[in-house]
């Protein structure tokens, strides 16, 4: 099992927006694409969502069955399962304003 | 875009190909789709083309016993199970059992932010493992433009298009994809580019209110296949792709004959009628006889025991036996017993190729021996003349084919016989049987003729017949210097041809009175010289008796008389005689 669960849980939990954010990380095996894709988010969840967040990493290699559930089609894949409504972005991420915008946390903020 | 990621598919062996199973389709494509190659089926909306892929994988898993994986990009699984059920395919049962996977991808722009590079692995991912889960050997997608429209970089998806194509070749499986109709390319964001290996085009239009969907197929690399455009429809068993005959002539012929039920038609036609198996064409003006001539023909080969399927386009079956059972006819015990099957429908409930699907499906069901088909021109008042003769052909193709005889009536309208959709008609017809009206002497009058009948002797005699209460009566008409004369000038002349042959008859017979009078006279003249003639002879033959008797009595007399006269006489003679002979010696 290549899926790696990384769990943060700040000490002030529930502080700001008072909600865990689960993020889900679908890749292929340790591709280049997938690899910037999860430092990135890891990157990205420090400095926004810090202490509040857990990101799932499935390797769709592994687990092929996971992809239909999230409808997913382009990796690498992020997608928000909480809080709700679901949000998804494709691609490595590289793109933070994009993935402000995705993740709706230009409005949260 | 380059097109350089494909093999070029130059295999001198023969293109291995899957069998769709879907009526017809097999027959065009010459034994069903590239195997282990992507085909494109292109097309505008609501023309059929996801009820293709489906029936491509359900007959796979059902008839075939390849499994198949539908990925669906705009119905879900439940609505394409229900979509599909009024066709009789349990698409979930199929599920159940592992013959069919489907997955249905979705994917909402509004809800997608993209951000940065990525690829559509999960794609491949995810048709790679329903693949692999059933063990497919058949893909369908459906319809894969509709990434398009979720995903806004259409460079990546365009180079992932690409990829899979290549991939799905690799995979080996036999793989559909569907694609909306393009306004100047065959598909709308031009797929065609990458599967390259058969494109099928499919096509609904609208003509004089009637729909119609044809099928082609625009490209099929490495086989020959019929390139034309085929109707093809969607009926309660899936598509089917007409024709469901090939279109060779290598038809079975019978020399058996079958008579049509009027002894005299039977005659015109070397005697014997018509040949098993052919197409008869009737045709005639309204009001001429078509539909009682071919309620004679069925009425005879039901009573002979064979089934007869007649197919009426402008009466309801009630109305066909109450008109016939006027002339006659009782059809009504026949169709109890199951030997004569009406099936009526207005021509225009629905276009050409339903109508030609319908009788397929009648005559598969029924199995006759004679199909009857009253008329087929006002079913072809739909359609374009090509699509009519092409009906008519593939219709008597798969009527000869079983080796069942046709008897189609057409209606001509007006004074000219020879109309231009029957002049072509007729080439597809092996017998061709006249019906016409004469007018004159205030009446109009019916007569028939052979206009054609191919392999045998037929009359060339414009005969009349006679619609009674006991049916159909061909009488021969009057030919004669003023033409051809029916009804009453036919029965006026034939009164006057009587008179005339009665006055000769009795000219002729006075004539021998007369002659065997001065034989009688000459008979007697000759009797009387023969009697005179015999009375000369007795005459003669009295005179002759009497010189012979008068010559021996004088003789007898002389020698009485010598011997009284010491007949020294004939003695000396005796002696003189005597040494006479011993001189000689």
């Amino acid at each position: 099992m290549k899926t790696k669960m990384v769990k943060r849980r700040a000490s002030a939990s529930h502080r700001r927006v008072g909600k865990l954010w689960q993020l889900r990380l679908y890749v292929m095996d340790t591709t280049s694409k997938s690899l910037t894709a999860f430092s990135n988010l890891k990157k990205f969840c420090e400095s926004h969502l810090k202490g509040r967040y857990r990101i799932t990493v499935i390797d769709l290699v592994k687990q092929p069955q996971l992809a239909k559930g999230d409808q997913i089609l382009a990796i690498p894949t992020v997608v928000r399962k909480l809080p709700k409504p679901v949000r998804t972005i494709i691609g490595n991420l590289s793109d933070t304003e994009r993935v402000l915008v995705g993740l709706d946390l230009r409005a949260a903020n | 875009m380059k097109n350089n990621s494909h093999k070029s598919t130059s295999s001198a062996t023969l293109l291995p190909k899957c069998l769709t199973g879907i009526q017809g389709l097999d027959e065009i494509t010459g034994g069903g789709l590239p195997r282990g190659r992507p085909t494109l089926v292109c097309g505008g909306a609501g023309c059929g083309k996801t009820l293709l892929a489906v029936e491509f994988l359900v007959r796979g898993a059902v008839q075939f016993g390849e499994p198949g994986v539908f990925m669906a990009f705009e119905e879900t699984e439940k609505e394409l199970t229900a979509n599909v059920a009024s066709l009789g395919f349990d698409l979930a049962g199929l599920v159940r059992r592992k013959k069919i996977a489907i997955d249905y991808v979705h994917i909402e722009r509004s809800d997608v932010q993209e951000s940065g590079e990525y690829d559509l692995e999960g794609l491949f991912v995810r048709l790679n493992h329903a693949i692999d889960s059933i063990g497919a050997k058949r893909v369908v997608l459906d319809t894969l433009e509709a990434l398009f429209a979720s995903l806004p970089n259409e460079a990546i998806l365009r180079a992932e298009l690409r990829r899979l194509f290549r991939w799905l070749k690799d995979k080996g499986v036999t793989a559909v994809i569907t694609a909306e109709r393009g306004r100047e390319q065959l598909t709308r964001h031009g797929l065609e580019e990458y599967v390259s290996d058969c494109v099928i085009l499919l096509d609904h239009r609208v003509n004089d209110q009637i729909a119609t969907r044809n099928l082609r197929v625009v490209k099929y690399r490495g086989a020959l296949h019929g390139t034309n455009e085929f109707p093809f429809l969607i009926g309660d068993e899936g598509i089917s792709v007409l024709p469901i005959t090939s279109l060779s002539l290598n038809h079975k012929v019978s020399n058996e004959r079958i008579a049509t039920g009027i002894s005299r038609l039977d005659a015109m036609l070397g005697g014997r009628g018509f040949f098993r198996g052919s197409s008869i064409l009737l045709t005639g003006t309204p009001g001429t006889g078509k539909t009682i001539i071919s309620a004679n023909f069925a009425q005879a080969a039901a009573r002979r025991g064979e089934r007869v399927l007649f197919f009426s386009f402008e009466e309801s079956p009630a109305q066909i036996i109450r008109n016939m059972h006027s002339i006659g006819l009782r059809l009504e015990p026949l169709v109890k017993r199951g030997l004569l099957r009406f099936h009526s429908a207005r021509p225009s409930l629905y276009g050409l190729e339903m109508h030609l699907a319908t009788m397929f499906k009648e005559i598969a069901t029924f199995q006759p021996d004679v199909v009857i088909i009253d008329p087929i021109t006002s079913l072809m008042d739909s359609g374009t003349d090509s699509e009519r003769k092409g009906m008519v052909t593939r219709l008597i193709d798969y009527l000869k084919a079983g080796q069942v005889t046709s008897l189609f009536t057409s209606l001509t309208q007006g004074g000219s016989v020879l109309q231009q959709s029957e002049a072509a008609m007729s080439s597809l017809m092996d017998a061709w049987v006249l019906l016409q009206d004469f007018e004159g002497n205030g009446e109009r009058n019916r007569v028939l003729y052979v206009l054609k009948a191919r392999g045998m002797a037929h009359s060339n005699q414009i005969r009349e017949f006679l619609i009674s209460g006991h049916g159909i009566d061909v009488v021969d008409a009057y030919i004669g210097p003023s033409g051809v004369l029916t009804g009453s000038a036919r029965v006026a002349q034939t009164a006057l041809e009587k008179a005339g042959m009665l006055a000769s008859h009795q000219e002729a017979a006075r004539r021998k009175r007369e002659l065997e009078q001065k034989r009688a006279a000459l008979e007697r003249q000759i009797s009387g010289l023969r009697s005179e003639h015999e009375a000369s002879a007795e005459e003669l033959r009295q005179i002759d008796e009497q010189v012979g008797r008068q010559t021996l009595l004088l003789t007898t007399e002389r020698t009485e008389l010598g011997r009284l006269r010491q007949a020294d006489v004939l003695v000396a003679a005796g002696t003189r005689a005597g040494s006479r002979n011993g001189r000689g010696n």
